[in-house]
């Protein structure tokens, strides 16, 4: 990077001049530059928010579990205290609690309706397990389980978090791949707008070489050009794709939904600035490449 | 300065130049004629790097060309002046700048600036015209920028291809009598042109010797011209 900007600042005003300006296909390179920077944002927000949600899910789901205690009335508070000792003395349960009627009919109201009356139903009662970050063994607690309380059924929620965390991690691989391929792309057009442009100033070539320019000089009059237009247009692009990005809407919890949680978030607001500086880089190894090639061929 | 030693070129075909050999004296003055198609213009390119022979060794400036890089190649022609007769410039910048190229190419910009420029304009009486951009030039201010242009550098050597070819009779004495300026400051220089009287009313001036390709091969022409 730095000894592409130092490059960059050597050549002095006079390499540039020595090819002509060109109006349109000047504007084309720095509006294709502009357009993949701005879907480079959005890709980018994109993988960073399903990188977060991945990590958040697996990890909040991970460590809480259910137990559902489906037992005769009678026996249902028996069963309770006795899943409860269990959990008392497993490895990697944090915390274990007993739902309060209250609460269990707080969570069936939005089913149900706030009329139903909780005691007429042989409701299951229901155990938060909080685990510790290293996790419990959950075939045996299991074991246990179906040893000491016939009644009980634990859930550790890991048959509908696989596929969601799995969802979120490929969305992120598929927005890390979005990214290379626009960095693929970018190069791929900087290489045509050059190769066009050192086509276009054959003459001027053949001039410089006659009058003693080195490959390095002649190289440079077009590197230096392709990778400002890249910069400039990676750099306005990724501005605008930063303010779309910003007035998104939002809100809810984030867990709660993927749509309003896509954007960036605290330091990741620093990672789109990469993007020009980048460009400028795809783009400085695009026109070296495209000139060397073609100077090669000259004598 | 430049040495030729039984250099052979042909393009694809048939042989165009064979058993050319060649010394270019440093402070000597050559011509070199011979019918159009004879292979002068291709001569000129084996003598500044831009071809290679395809047999025998070209030496410029005591090293083999096939041995040159390209960078070799460009800091070579620093040392030799190049006047051709389809003269290119780039054409979006003025005369002056034009001229100014390979100072600044070679990294001397600075001395761009300086009154060796506006002498050397004054030289080729395009003073008035430094700030005119190339395809406005008539076919003799081109001529002449474009020998400008092969001199600024103070070359060891000048190379001029027709450089007389699109002008009229005064401006071919007008060039001529550069050239021999040239000549007489020490440079070694070598016209290509297929124009004989203009060999005559230079020898005068000059002790230049006449190279003549003929049937592929360079003959030393001699007190017939």
């Amino acid at each position: 990077m730095q000894f592409i900007f130092k490059r960059l600042m050597h050549s002095d005003a006079q390499a540039d001049r020595v090819v002509p300006p060109s109006g349109f296909t000047a504007q084309l390179t720095l509006f294709a530059a502009g357009s993949m920077a701005f879907l480079a944002v959005f890709a980018l927000a994109l993988s960073l928010a399903a990188g977060r949600l991945a990590t958040q899910w697996g990890e909040e789901l991970a460590r809480s579990a259910t137990i559902r205690i489906a037992a005769p009335d009678e026996q249902q508070q028996a069963q309770t205290n006795a899943a409860l000792r269990i959990l008392e003395t497993t490895k990697g349960v944090a915390q274990a609690r007993a739902l309060s009627d209250e609460e269990q009919a707080a969570l069936l109201a939005p089913w149900f309706g706030s009329e139903l009356q909780l005691d007429a139903l042989p409701v299951p009662r229901l155990i938060e397990v909080i685990e510790t970050s290293d996790g419990m063994d959950a075939a045996g607690l299991r074991l246990r389980l179906a040893a000491e309380v016939p009644g009980a059924v634990l859930d550790d929620h890991s048959r509908w978090r696989g596929p969601l965390v799995q969802a979120a991690s490929r969305l992120r691989l598929l927005g890390w791949a979005s990214i290379i391929l626009i960095a693929a792309v970018t190069a791929a057009m900087v290489t045509l707008a050059a190769n066009a442009a050192l086509a276009a100033n054959a003459q001027v070539i053949a001039v410089l070489r006659l009058v003693g320019a080195t490959d390095d000089y002649i190289a440079h009059a077009f590197i230096r050009r392709f990778t400002l237009r890249a910069l400039i247009g990676a750099a306005a692009g990724m501005v605008l794709g930063m303010i779309a990005v910003l007035f998104m809407p939002r809100g809810g919890d984030e867990t709660a939904s993927f749509l309003t949680g896509l954007g960036f978030q605290g330091v990741h607001w620093l990672v789109p600035l990469l993007i020009p500086p980048l460009a400028a880089a795809v783009a400085f190894a695009a026109t070296r490449l495209a000139a060397r090639r073609t100077l090669e061929g000259l004598s | 300065m430049i040495e030729l030693e039984n250099v052979a070129y042909s393009y694809g075909g048939g042989e165009l130049l064979s058993d050319i050999s060649l010394k270019l004296a440093p402070g000597s003055f050559h011509f070199l004629t011979g019918p159009s198609g004879s292979g002068k213009t291709t001569l000129m390119k084996l003598c500044y790097g831009a071809l290679l022979p395809t047999a025998g060794h070209v030496r410029l400036f005591e090293r083999d060309v096939r041995t040159l890089t390209r960078d070799d190649v460009a800091l070579l022609r620093r040392r030799v002046g190049v006047v051709h007769q389809d003269c290119q410039f780039l054409d979006h910048l003025p005369v002056a700048e034009n001229i100014a190229l390979p100072l600044h190419v070679s990294g001397r910009s600075a001395e761009a600036q300086g009154e060796d420029l506006s002498d050397l304009m004054h030289w080729v009486g395009l003073t008035e015209r430094a700030t005119a951009t190339p395809p406005e030039l008539s076919g003799g201010e081109r001529q002449r920028a474009a020998l400008a242009r092969a001199v600024i550098m103070s070359p060891d050597v000048v190379l001029a291809d027709e450089p007389t070819g699109n002008v009229d009779w005064d401006m071919s004495q007008r060039l001529l009598r550069l050239l021999i300026e040239l000549n007489r400051m020490g440079k070694t220089v070598l016209v290509a042109t297929h124009d004989l009287s203009l060999i005559r009313a230079t020898k005068s001036h000059v002790q230049a010797r006449v190279l003549r390709i003929a049937n592929r091969r360079i003959q030393l022409a001699g007190a017939d011209l």
